[in-house]
């Protein structure tokens, strides 16, 4: 599948549109405000209409993974090549962007959740230049992790991601906000450096012959890691089910682990998405977290089949501590922010145990629970700022009797409300059975435990609407608002996406179904 | 005999040009009386006119003055790199406020550079140990004087005699160890050593401690755990702009010095294949040694910098472990390994260069070189913080800047080799370093200004043209390296090899 726009690649025009709008802003005066947000909305809107285009033409049928021919939108061009001399061997860095079922979704997801984050963004009053010139930065970061093939461009993307993350969270957040960016800057670079380490020993120990000069290139191409025929004779990472396999295998997953998060690397988020504003805690929730997932599912399950096979129950019950653990910890939370960032630990504890079932089912549940988690806590990250916005304040016992003077708003949040908690007819109760289903294939008794979680998720998320919603309204807080234009805009194509979905979510499934089949097999095959 | 010297005089042209230059600015100084940067710009002069004969001379591979000195690829890279660094020294330097006491002396200065660059160019191309013997000392004691400058300040003056006390040592025991190594090979030329050691030796111990002798005076020069007491000291003492040649320049030239010396003497030349990796002579451990010096220089020199708070003195503990990474790839014998310390050292020029130059912008208008007082900076001089984020994101090693590529190929050389303890000290010492570059940025931009000074601080716009000479090569460097990739590879040739 080709798709051009005036010669450039629609996957690089994607990924460079908020680049093109940050040095725009960049360009423009301070005092503008207004054409300052007006640009960054332009930059992610043209991101919206582009994914639209991919969802309206992307081939359904085509299965990806590992197999460089069946991409959609393939931009490959040579980036970095440098020929071999005498004791030092031939270099090659590549360009290479694709799309395939289990990274398409994602792309929409990002696009979709970049704008509502500028919509929300635009009372931000504080160095606003500055802000959105990160803030688009950050997009392309996000959006090139999904996108690309090559190991070193992945890396690239992924770096890219911290440093306008941890100015966004230390000058605009909370009160201890210088606290929580550093946490996130250390944690995800610890993260970095395994991944850097790992990527190395990976490229020494791949080559490919290239067909045209007979020579035998090392490369960082995704697609040729993942075929056991590439893997020279002797390298770190040759062979099957080596211990250094496993290590180079753990060093990803640790990687990745600290992005979902997974319990015992979840620390830094809590303090992350309280301290941060309102739109960066919805781009937090909302994509970055799914970052480290799509990454098991691009890097690690289909390069290392082997150790995934071998850690999969490890995988599992690490899942299902995230899931009670994260459920757990919401439930004695007072402060509604840290509130849904546990619920989010808990929710990507069953992303993660629905693709570590290694069955088509839980497969495509995790990746539809990506998916649909990052629409419903978007939604309810705005839930929090608008109340917030309002009355600068978070505490859920602050709170009360909010249907009462902001219905509107009540009504829309209430369906992210329970949408989180798996209400049938949402879309999180699709992606929730989904991967349940999958993984009690796999595994009975982590799976019963896990589903445990539900009932405390449920219980903290009524909870939290009568201590909010219901109830008496303290004096202090009369008076409120009920949602301006500018906040509809931001919650209603959500709503409506959480309502599709529930309902119908086949649109979705179909999107990645031949991907995640292809993948499954071939995993079970051992690659 | 007199061919031979002719010719080789007509090898040496950048040399005579640095030498010939330093005369003209003796008589230059004693005629002009107006106190003024003339000089230095007559040195620039030099230099530039020396980096266009080095280009003349590039592709040529050859020994000249009876074996004396090497022109070969290998020199010429890190010629070019000097005298890059020169060019950008002098151009700190006439925009110092340091200096601006010493107006009446600034002629000496510039002299002592001319010399300097001189003694560090013949550094990286000497293949005879008298003459890089020669090389080293007069590199040293230019920049003894150098240090002490500012002789006004006491900082300036102490630090200056703790160089020459160190520097005294070491270089006497480095002196010492080759009249070791000559007395057991017999020869005085490192092809010559090389050649007495083919057959092996019955005097491994021996050799051994004479390598153990030269590692303190190249280990001083580097600034590498152990011999590294100085380096904190003399660069927050000294002016930024000679602790800046003194973290660069001085660096890069030791590290010529050593590549050269070590990998033609102490190479097993029988096992040079076309791809492989290198063998040693045979019961010489100096790249065990060197690497056990690497990790120390690592681990110390960040441990050390999270507590600093003079910046110049964080900036000496993160160059200590930068020396520690570039001995990474001298220790795993391959051509991989020389090419990536080249693209080190490459890129290491610019980014630390920057940061050093923001340094002195800093200092000239606000007097302080302390972290905590760089609170709200980010804020009152929006462009030199975002500069000196960019330089320090890049020393950390964070994509898409310079550092990151060069801890790529160093890391990438290292792993192919199978050093996965060192490569994996050097990962867990980059998340360590972390902390202390980013605390700058974090004082720079999360903290208000002081009440005292809140005004926004304003620089010219030549300041500025500088800033960007430094900045554009370290984000570029980032995202398209393979000019300087080739350039690396194409010159790890070196002369007897």
């Amino acid at each position: 599948m080709e798709f051009s726009i005036f010669g450039i690649g629609i996957l690089t025009w994607l990924v460079f549109a908020p680049i093109v709008g940050m040095i725009i802003i960049l360009m423009l005066p301070d005092k503008n405000r207004n054409a300052i947000r007006w640009t960054a909305a332009g930059a992610t809107g043209i991101q919206v209409i582009l994914a639209g285009v991919i969802f309206a033409i992307f081939d359904r049928s085509k299965l990806g993974i590992n197999d460089a021919e069946s991409f959609q939108f393939i931009e490959k061009y040579s980036w970095i090549t440098v020929e071999a001399v005498p004791w030092v061997g031939r270099i090659e860095i590549n360009y290479f962007l694709g799309l395939d079922g289990l990274s398409v979704l994602m792309v929409i997801l990002t696009s979709i959740i970049a704008l509502i984050g500028v919509i929300s963004s635009w009372n931000i009053q504080k160095m606003v230049k500055g802000y959105f010139a990160l803030y688009l930065l950050l997009v392309t970061g996000m959006m090139g992790v999904f996108v690309a093939l090559d190991f070193f461009l992945f890396f690239i993307f992924w770096e890219v991601m911290l440093l306008p993350m941890y100015f966004l969270i230390g000058l605009w957040g909370g009160p201890r906000r210088e606290y929580a960016a550093i946490k996130f800057f250390i944690y995800t670079f610890v993260g970095g450096i395994l991944m850097l380490l790992t990527m190395l020993a990976l490229y020494f120990s791949v080559a490919y012959t290239d067909p045209a000069s007979g020579q035998s290139v090392h490369t960082f191409n995704i697609l040729h890691m993942m075929n056991p025929a590439n893997y020279v004779e002797g390298g770190l990472l040759s062979g099957v089910d080596t211990t250094w396999r496993y290590v180079a295998w753990m060093a990803l997953f640790i990687n990745f682990a600290i992005k979902i998060p997974l319990f015992p690397f979840h620390t830094w988020l809590p303090d992350a998405h309280v301290e941060a504003p309102t739109p960066i805690s919805v781009i937090l929730a909302g994509i970055l977290l799914k970052l480290g997932t799509y990454g098991l599912l691009r890097i690690n399950f289909p390069i290392f089949p082997d150790a995934t096979i071998y850690f999969v129950y490890f995988m599992a019950a690490l899942a299902m501590i995230s899931i009670i653990y994260g459920a757990l910890c919401a439930m004695a939370q007072d402060d509604f922010k840290k509130l849904i960032a546990y619920s989010s630990i808990s929710h990507m504890g069953i992303v993660v145990l629905g693709i570590a079932a290694l069955n088509t089912q839980g497969m495509v549940g995790g990746v539809l629970q990506m998916f649909n988690h990052g629409i419903i806590t978007a939604v309810l990250f705005l839930a929090v700022g608008v109340l917030y916005d309002r009355t600068k304040k978070r505490g859920l016992y602050d709170f009360g009797g909010i249907a009462n003077q902001m219905p509107k708003y009540t009504g829309l949040a209430m369906i992210g409300m329970f949408a989180a908690l798996g209400l049938p007819g949402l879309n999180g109760f699709v992606s929730e059975l989904f991967s349940f289903l999958g993984a009690f294939e796999a595994y009975k008794w982590i799976t019963i435990i896990s589903v445990t979680g539900i009932i405390i998720t449920a219980s903290y998320i009524l909870w939290t609407i009568q201590r909010v919603f219901l109830g008496k309204t303290p004096e202090k807080l009369t008076d409120l608002k009920d949602l301006t234009l500018r906040e509809y805009l931001a919650f209603i194509p959500l709503i409506i996406l959480i309502i599709l979905l529930g309902i119908y979510p086949a649109p979705a499934i179909e999107l990645m179904n031949t991907s995640l089949s292809h993948l499954v097999d071939f995993i079970n095959t051992g690659g | 005999m007199v061919e031979q010297t002719l010719y080789s005089i007509s090898q040496f042209y950048p040399e005579i040009i640095i030498t010939l230059t330093l005369c003209v600015i003796i008589v230059t100084d004693l005629l002009i009386k107006e106190e003024n940067h003339t000089t230095g710009w007559i040195l620039l002069g030099g230099f530039v006119l020396a980096g266009l004969t080095l280009m003349l001379q590039f592709g040529r591979n050859e020994s000249v003055f009876f074996d004396m000195i090497a022109i070969d690829p290998f020199s010429h890279f890190f010629k070019a790199l000097l005298l890059l660094t020169g060019i950008f020294i002098i151009l700190f330097s006439v925009q110092s406020r340091e200096l601006n006491n010493y107006m009446h002396r600034i002629g000496e200065y510039y002299m002592l550079l001319a010399g300097m660059m001189l003694g560090m160019m013949m550094m990286v191309s000497s293949s005879n140990l008298l003459m890089l013997f020669l090389a080293f000392e007069l590199t040293s004691i230019s920049s003894y004087v150098l240090v002490g400058f500012t002789k006004q300040t006491k900082r300036s003056s102490e630090s200056s005699m703790k160089y020459i006390i160190y520097g005294a040592v070491s270089s006497g025991v480095m002196l010492y160890g080759f009249s070791l190594l000559i007395g057991i090979t017999g020869a005085v030329d490192i092809y010559g050593i090389n050649e007495a050691l083919a057959g092996g030796t019955e005097h491994a111990l021996l050799l051994n401690i004479s390598i153990l002798m030269i590692l303190v005076g190249m280990g001083f020069k580097i600034a590498v755990v152990p011999f590294h007491f100085w380096a904190p000291d003399v660069y927050e003492g000294a002016p930024v702009s000679i602790a800046a040649i003194l973290a660069v320049a001085s660096k890069i030239a030791a590290f010529g010095l050593l590549i050269r010396f070590f990998s033609v003497s102490f190479i097993d030349a029988g096992g040079l294949t076309e791809s492989g990796s290198w063998q040693v002579v045979e019961g010489i451990h100096w790249n065990q040694l060197l690497g056990v010096m690497a990790a120390l220089a690592m681990i110390l020199g960040n441990l050390t910098a999270l507590r600093q708070d003079n910046i110049k003195r964080m900036l000496a503990y993160s160059s200590i472990a930068h020396a520690g990474y570039i001995l990474m790839g001298v220790v795993i014998l391959a051509g991989e390994g020389i090419s990536s310390v080249m693209i080190y050292l490459f890129i290491y020029l610019f980014m630390n260069l920057g940061a050093f130059y923001v340094v002195m912008l800093f200092y000239n208008k606000t007097g302080t070189e302390s972290i905590e007082k760089y609170k709200g900076l980010g804020k009152r001089a929006p462009l030199q913080g975002v500069a000196l984020t960019i330089f320090l994101v890049s020393l950390t090693g964070i994509p898409p800047t310079g550092g990151f590529v060069a801890k790529l190929y160093i890391f990438g050389a290292a792993v192919s080799a199978g050093w996965i303890w060192l490569v994996a000290i050097a990962g867990l010492m980059t998340i360590v370093s972390l902390f202390y570059y980013i605390r700058v940025v974090r004082n720079m931009y999360f903290y208000e200004p002081e009440e005292t000074a809140v005004k926004p601080i304003r620089f010219n716009v030549w300041s500025n043209v500088v800033l960007f000479a430094l900045l554009i090569p370290t984000l570029l460097l980032g995202i398209y390296f393979a000019p300087l990739l080739e350039f690396a590879r194409n010159s790890i040739h070196m002369f007897g090899m």
